[in-house]
């Protein structure tokens, strides 16, 4: 009999697994998350597992596989407890020397230690890591430090206190209140105030009540629910079961992509063994209360995360949107008030109701409470999951941490809350990052994407791409939304191909405000940002285009010509052969590029070694 | 009874009732494609979008999808509501340029340019037909498929369906399926003659009288809403 009936017998547990665990034991801890996954952290994994095996060894080692750290770019990653030694780009063949150096002998590796790009220095430990130094984790502090498939480990670094606590000492106002007080607000995108929804979702008469946990992540930039999922599953479980609780709701759902397998995967695991230890089923911790999640797998549209498209999908209708004027909480999943939440404000609950609310009304800024979590990619020598307090500047996260622009390029923008927000410009690098600044500044917070862009960038063709998006995810039941965003596309596409009029900035103003105002949903309403904010920043570079017929960061295919620098041109003939239109000729000692046969792929200037090949 | 304020006036409107069924119970008129008053709202032609100020802020709402409240004060044609509709109405006729209705609406509503390359379609994707199907008809044998611009009305697996039964509500009911506008202009272009051509009756009889189903442009014009 596994169930666990009270708090005493829960910390019982975590106690003996405590105490089995030795913390001096040496450990390897493996990323297994999509990232690591992706560059055979699976085989790693084993492999370990086999070497040790192999080599007999006489002290005991833990292998462990985890979930992702969020440094995806260095993986496969692994960290060597209890000293907590970090390698990265661990291959196969490291292994047999990891296990005899490392592992026996307590030598470091050299090679595989990780080298911060502006100081030229290696690092032994994760936390020293610049990356990792800056942030502050707290609702990815265990990603990486525990093995998400064992409910065990979660249990033995605090799990399921939090749920203990919430049901069997404190009333459903007084979680409420708890979570109203900590300033808590949706990490989904728009920055709701978590406890006034559950307040509200309360409140509502219904003896049927749903909560819902929005895991369907949309936005093709961001990952850091997925990492949630994958890595940390029991806290999302957690959170909701507390909230289920509070709210007065029995049966709860998530909704994940079903491109998610591992996430999918992770979550159903973690649900079963749930239901084993009677976190979820009936009469959680001797309580009246009985509560069951299940799992709902999306198509992936990037409508189907918008709250009403997301319970009709749950209903099995088509993922469209309707108009909100009546609230979800009030009249939402089968009619019956419903409770959504994305995944990372569910796994905040956890820490709110074990710190108090004090404690994570402490962080942030006035009005944005705890921390953001954003999937920092582009131009940065450092990608990956970032999790700082609210009010953080963003050339902190983009230069602390972030380690600057790539190969020592020039910053242009930054696009933050994907698809559907803004470029921030230079300018605007001081800006503090909470919902309420980026609003102002024409971004928003979104779902936690921030693509770095440096001066190679073309702010025109950057709206054209989001807009390409847009149009094709646009569920097209509204005009504005359907017609609209097609026609920007369209324009802006003229522009970049330098057939742009003066007049089509204004219209495309003029579309861009009327599409925000009188679009049925959210995404229609936040689909101009950034062409809105584009147009704000950077219009003389609309203008260029449209004027000189000229694209100034030699982006739009129709607006540059590729030439063979003379003097440089050493006639090696590399740029010659893969060609894939000849449309290089080799007469004489240097080469020359014949206009009227390039497609301006730009294979040429990658394969110079010389930089020879320029665009103008 | 819920007491609210359209346009200024302080008008009664029964609780359940939606702004659109009110303004036009006290004769505003405000432009519909996708709403028909025996069929569920649906909110998509976001002609009958409105300004809310609800005293904290002020928004836009589609008129037949929101509620009445008491105190709230509605403007039904403010520049920036008009402004909104007009441009809309600019797409749909891009996309549509041979419906009739779109056309008088335009000229209702004194749009004289189109800025957009013209298509040549003929759904507006308003969603009346398959509402009509679903529940007057009580059938359900159309709906729509795919995603923004791939977004159709058909049967299912685009196979005769079984539960049609020929009734024709579909076509009865849609705003678009009609003979062309016999303007001036050649067709897919914006006709607008409503608005070049003064009809005599107006310039005799000081409005118009016409015979056939007037869109009552050429006073419109004139008239300054609002
Ligand atoms: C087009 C669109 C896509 C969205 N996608 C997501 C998503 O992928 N994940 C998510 O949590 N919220 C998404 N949202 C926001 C949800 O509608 C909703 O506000 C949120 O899940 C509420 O949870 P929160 O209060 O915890 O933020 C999306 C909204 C829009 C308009
Ligand atoms: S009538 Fe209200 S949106 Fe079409």
């Amino acid at each position: 009999m596994k169930k666990i009936r009270t708090p005493q017998g829960l910390e019982a547990l975590q106690n003996s697994l405590l105490q089995r665990r030795d913390s001096n034991k040496s450990c390897v801890r493996v990323c297994i998350g999509t990232g690591c996954r992706a560059r055979g952290s699976v085989v790693v994994a084993e492999a370990f597992r086999n070497e040790i095996k192999k080599q007999n060894l006489e002290i005991p080692i833990d292998t462990k596989q985890t979930g992702c750290h969020g440094f995806c770019e260095s993986g496969p990653v692994i960290v060597i407890g209890p000293r907590e030694i970090f390698y990265q780009r661990v291959k196969l063949r490291d292994v047999p020397e990891i296990v005899s150096k490392t592992l026996l002998n307590g030598e470091i590796i050299d090679r595989l230690l990780y080298v911060d790009p502006t100081t030229g220095q290696k690092v032994l430990y994760e936390h020293e890591v610049p990356f990792y130094e800056k942030q502050r984790r707290q609702i990815l502090a265990n990603n990486g430090r525990i093995d998400p498939t064992d409910i065990l480990d979660y249990i033995a670094v605090g799990g399921y206190q939090a749920l203990a606590k919430a049901i069997t000492t404190m009333s459903c106002d007084e979680i409420i209140g708890t979570v109203e007080k900590s300033g808590l607000r949706g990490l989904g995108g728009a920055g709701f105030p978590t406890g006034r929804k559950w307040r509200v979702c309360h409140k509502v008469p219904g003896d049927v009540k749903f909560v819902i946990g929005n895991g369907d992540e949309g936005d093709p930039g961001a990952f850091s629910d997925r990492s949630l999922m994958e890595a940390n599953p029991h806290s999302i479980l957690e959170g909701m079961i507390i909230g289920a609780y509070a709210i007065g709701a029995n049966q709860g759902y998530l909704y994940v992509r079903a491109e998610y397998p591992l996430a999918l995967k992770h979550l159903q695991i973690a649900i079963d063994q749930a239901r084993e230890y009677g976190f979820l089923g009936s009469k959680i911790f001797s309580s009246g209360f009985d509560f069951d999640i299940k799992i709902i797998q999306g198509g992936g549209a990037f409508v189907c995360g918008e709250s009403s498209a997301l319970v009709a999908s749950i209903e099995g209708k088509v993922g469209e949107p309707r108009a909100k004027y009546i609230h979800t909480v009030e009249r939402g999943l089968w009619n019956e008030p419903t409770n959504l939440n994305n995944v990372k404000t569910w796994a905040s609950v956890p820490l709110i109701i074990n710190n108090g609310a004090d404690w994570y009304a402490k962080i942030g800024t006035e009005k944005s409470k705890g921390t953001a979590i954003f999937s920092l990619v582009g131009k940065v020598n450092n990608t990956g999951l970032v999790e700082v307090p609210m009010g953080t500047q963003l050339k902190e996260i983009i230069y602390d941490i972030g380690g600057g622009i790539l190969e020592g390029k020039k910053f242009k923008a930054v696009q933050t809350g994907g698809p559907s927000g803004g470029c921030i410009p230079e300018e605007l690098l001081d800006l503090s990052v909470d919902f309420e600044r980026l609003t102002e500044a024409g971004s928003m917070m979104g779902s936690g994407g921030m693509i770095v862009m440096d001066e190679d960038t073309c702010m025109v063709d950057v709206a054209r791409y989001f807009l390409d998006f847009l149009q094709y995810e646009s569920c097209g039941k509204c005009v504005p939304c359907r017609e609209g965003i097609k026609r920007m596309l369209e324009i802006v596409t003229n522009i970049a191909a330098g057939r742009g009029k003066k007049e089509d900035m204004d219209l495309l103003q003029e579309l861009a405000e009327t599409i925000k105002d009188f679009s049925l949903c959210g995404l229609g309403k936040t689909a101009p940002n950034t062409v809105l904010s584009t147009l704000r920043y950077f219009r003389e570079e609309y203008e260029t285009h449209v004027r000189d017929k000229k694209c100034p960061a030699g982006i739009c295919k129709d607006l540059i010509e590729y030439f063979i620098l003379e003097d440089k041109c050493t006639g090696c003939g590399a740029c010659l052969k893969l060609c894939p239109q000849q449309a290089i000729d080799a007469y004489g000692l240097t080469h020359t590029i014949d206009p009227a046969k390039c497609i301006k792929c730009g294979i040429c200037r990658d394969a110079c070694s010389f930089e020879a090949i320029m665009v103008k | 009874m819920v007491i609210l304020t359209m346009n200024g006036v302080r008008v009664q409107a029964e609780e359940g009732s939606t702004l659109l069924e009110v303004a036009r119970f006290y004769g505003i008129d405000i432009p519909t494609l996708c709403y028909h008053d025996e069929l569920t709202p649906y909110g998509a032609c976001r002609l009958c979008m409105v300004e809310v100020d609800d005293g904290r802020r002020t928004r836009l709402v589609a008129s037949c999808l929101y509620l009445v409240r008491e105190g709230i004060k509605v403007k039904t044609h403010t520049e920036r509501v008009m402004k909104g509709r007009k441009l809309i109405l600019e797409l749909l006729i891009a996309r549509c340029p041979n419906s009739k209705t779109l056309q008088d609406l335009a000229s209702k509503m004194g749009l004289d340019k189109v800025r957009f390359k013209m298509e040549n379609k003929d759904c507006i994707l308003c969603g009346l037909c398959l509402r009509m199907c679903a529940e007057q008809m009580g059938s359900g044998a159309i709906g729509f498929v795919g995603r923004g611009q791939k977004r159709e009305v058909v049967t299912p697996f685009r196979e005769a369906s079984e539960i049609c039964r020929n009734c024709g509500a579909c076509m009865y009911i849609c705003p678009v399926v009609e003979t062309q506008c016999r303007g001036i202009k050649s067709p897919g272009e914006l006709c607008n003659s409503c608005l070049i051509i003064t009809p005599q009756c107006s310039e005799k009889y000081g409005q118009v009288m016409c015979t056939l189903d007037s869109c009552g442009a050429c006073v419109e014009k004139e008239k300054k809403i609002v």
